[in-house]
């Protein structure tokens, strides 16, 4: 099932079954303006995979996971999308006017709607807000009933726009064992923005950087989950990413 | 017409302040009847002195034993009667139409173009000078009262509900989409939703200008209601009944203002608890 992408973007045939890709970006350019965010991008994501992408802030991150969601119609070049996809944008955007749980089910199309948003919402431990209008959630508490609205849904493409960032160090621990459980249970292809190197060498099979609208660098992670901070692969891969995005590593570590 | 209470979320960061001071005066409210009990008490007196004539103004005393008499022959039990049957006639009709108006022209682009140039036409007409017209197309019966307190009616839900409609947060739209929404769900989950807030406010000044336009349209002509009833009274010089007529209007008025405000405070709970914190 190919999904609805709108404009000038082009459908293409799923591919061969053997490395099954869920989604294919080709040449994506999106102008705003004058200006080139995404500049002939190229990127693949592979069933099951999860990757991490990194890039400096005004980098295009967003812009291409609006892309990835069927939102923009003015982003031009080959694009496709298999299977259903579920997105935790950057700000939460829960509908106001909907108590929590209602935010959770609403369009979704299962048996007990009410039961899986339950579940959902024990999972990120907001089980107690449930009842609660958005509003008056505190930021991290919101975004957390962002991505139970997107995790709920168990699509076959995962987009979160830094869903974490709002949390604090010991909540976002609990949501990263969680992503990682939910991840390996349903395996969706999760496509995470973040600005955390360590964060994306926690949670990922592959990193990469966006910069100057293309994917400027990419790293594969072939670590056992569940990781350690102090994995030696990882504090080089760490130096390596963060050069990557321009940052000398001295004082990080 | 009351003020608006409703507030935009951005307007309300500003509103602790007013709200501590309303707070402090709220615990010496009797404070604030001095005033208006001094200027009935200084009436009185100066009915009863002579020095303001019952010919210009009858006196408060007076006023309230010739309402007393008026609840008790029935008359004004009457003429309440068929006043609030035009207007919750006419409102209806004037509700209907605007709402409906502003749903075809705010989610549709043809329906705007179809729609919303008339509508900007006609707002720029000053209705009450259609009385003449109305009563040359529908003489002088319940009609063209009926009919102007529609149209008064109408424009602010037309506009608000409107404004409401194309106000709706575009991203929320976004979010609709990725969770699968149709163009029916979305409308019913999302615009109307989101549009509810303003056209209370709609809702609001439409019933203001509601009991305006009754007033006016009562005064022209009428052989029933309260409007019939001030005049019958002005052809007798009887000030009293004038009085307890407006005295009338005005309760009304704030007894339907006072039913939006509670249809606010039931619809928009999501937002209230917000703008309490
Ligand atoms: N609708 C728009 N109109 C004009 N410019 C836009 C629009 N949306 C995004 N941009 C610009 O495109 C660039 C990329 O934006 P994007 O939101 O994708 O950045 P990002 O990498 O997600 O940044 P951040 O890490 O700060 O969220 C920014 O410079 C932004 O100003
Ligand atoms: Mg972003």
């Amino acid at each position: 099932m190919a999904t609805r992408v709108p404009g000038p973007l082009t459908l293409q045939e799923t591919p061969a079954p053997e490395r099954q890709v869920v989604a294919s970006v080709q040449g994506l350019t999106r102008r705003f303006g004058e200006r080139t965010v995404l500049d002939r991008l190229d990127l693949e994501v592979a069933r099951g995979e999860f990757i991490a992408l990194l890039g400096r802030s005004g980098s295009g991150k967003s812009t291409l996971l609006r892309a990835l969601a069927g939102l923009d119609g003015e982003a031009e070049g080959g694009l496709s999308v298999t299977g259903s996809v579920a997105v935790a944008f950057q700000e939460p955007r829960l509908v106001p006017w909907k108590r929590v749980h209602a935010n959770i089910t609403l369009g979704l199309a299962v048996p007990n709607p009410k039961e899986n948003a339950d579940a959902a919402l024990a999972e990120v431990g907001l089980s107690e807000r449930a009842g609660a209008w958005p509003l008056t959630l505190s930021g991290g508490e919101a975004q957390r009933a962002s991505l139970a609205r997107a995790l709920v849904r168990e699509p076959d493409l995962l987009l979160l726009d830094e869903p974490f960032s709002a949390l604090d160090a010991l909540t976002r621990i609990t949501i990263h064992q969680l992503v990682l459980q939910l991840w390996s249970a349903h395996r969706p292809s999760v496509l995470l923005v973040t600005h955390d190197v360590d964060e994306a060498l926690l949670l990922a099979d592959r990193v990469l950087v966006l910069d100057a609208g293309r994917i400027a660098h990419e790293s594969v992670i072939s670590a056992e989950r569940p990781r350690h901070r102090d994995h030696p692969d990882l504090t080089s891969l760490r130096t390596t990413l963060l050069s990557a995005l321009g940052v000398s590593p001295e004082g990080t570590s | 017409m009351a003020v608006l209470e409703l507030e935009t979320p951005v307007q309300a960061e500003t509103r602790p302040a007013p709200r501590a001071q309303r707070r402090r005066l709220g615990g010496k409210a009797w404070q604030r009847w001095i005033s208006p009990l001094a200027l009935v008490v200084a009436w009185q007196v100066a009915s009863s002195t002579g020095l303001l004539p019952t010919r210009l103004l009858a006196a408060p005393s007076t006023i309230a034993a010739t309402a007393v008499e008026l609840i008790q022959t029935g008359t004004l039990p009457t003429a309440i009667a068929v006043s609030l049957q035009r207007v919750l006639i006419g409102f209806a009709a004037g509700a209907l139409s605007g709402v409906g108006l502003a749903l075809i022209s705010g989610l549709s682009r043809k329906g705007e173009n179809a729609v919303d140039p008339i509508m900007q036409m006609l707002r720029a007409l000053p209705f009450f000078g259609l009385i003449p017209l109305f009563i040359l197309w529908f003489g002088i019966g319940e009609t063209p009262k009926v009919l102007l307190v529609a149209l008064a009616v109408s424009f602010p839900l037309y506009l608000n509900t409107f404004a409401g409609i194309r106000g709706v947060d575009g991203k929320l739209a976004e979010v609709a989409r990725t969770l699968g929404l149709g163009r029916a769900q979305l409308i019913r989950h999302i615009v109307l939703p989101g549009a509810l807030p303003q056209t209370l406010v709609g809702l609001r000044q439409s019933l203001g200008v509601a009991w305006l336009a009754l007033i006016v349209a009562e005064q022209v002509n009428a052989n029933a209601g309260l409007g019939y009833m001030i005049n019958d009274a002005r052809e007798f010089l009887r000030t009293d009944v004038i009085v307890v007529g407006l005295l009338v209007y005005s309760a009304l008025g704030l007894l339907t203002d006072a039913l939006v405000r509670l249809l606010e405070r039931r619809a928009l709970t999501w937002r209230r608890e917000f703008l309490a914190r």
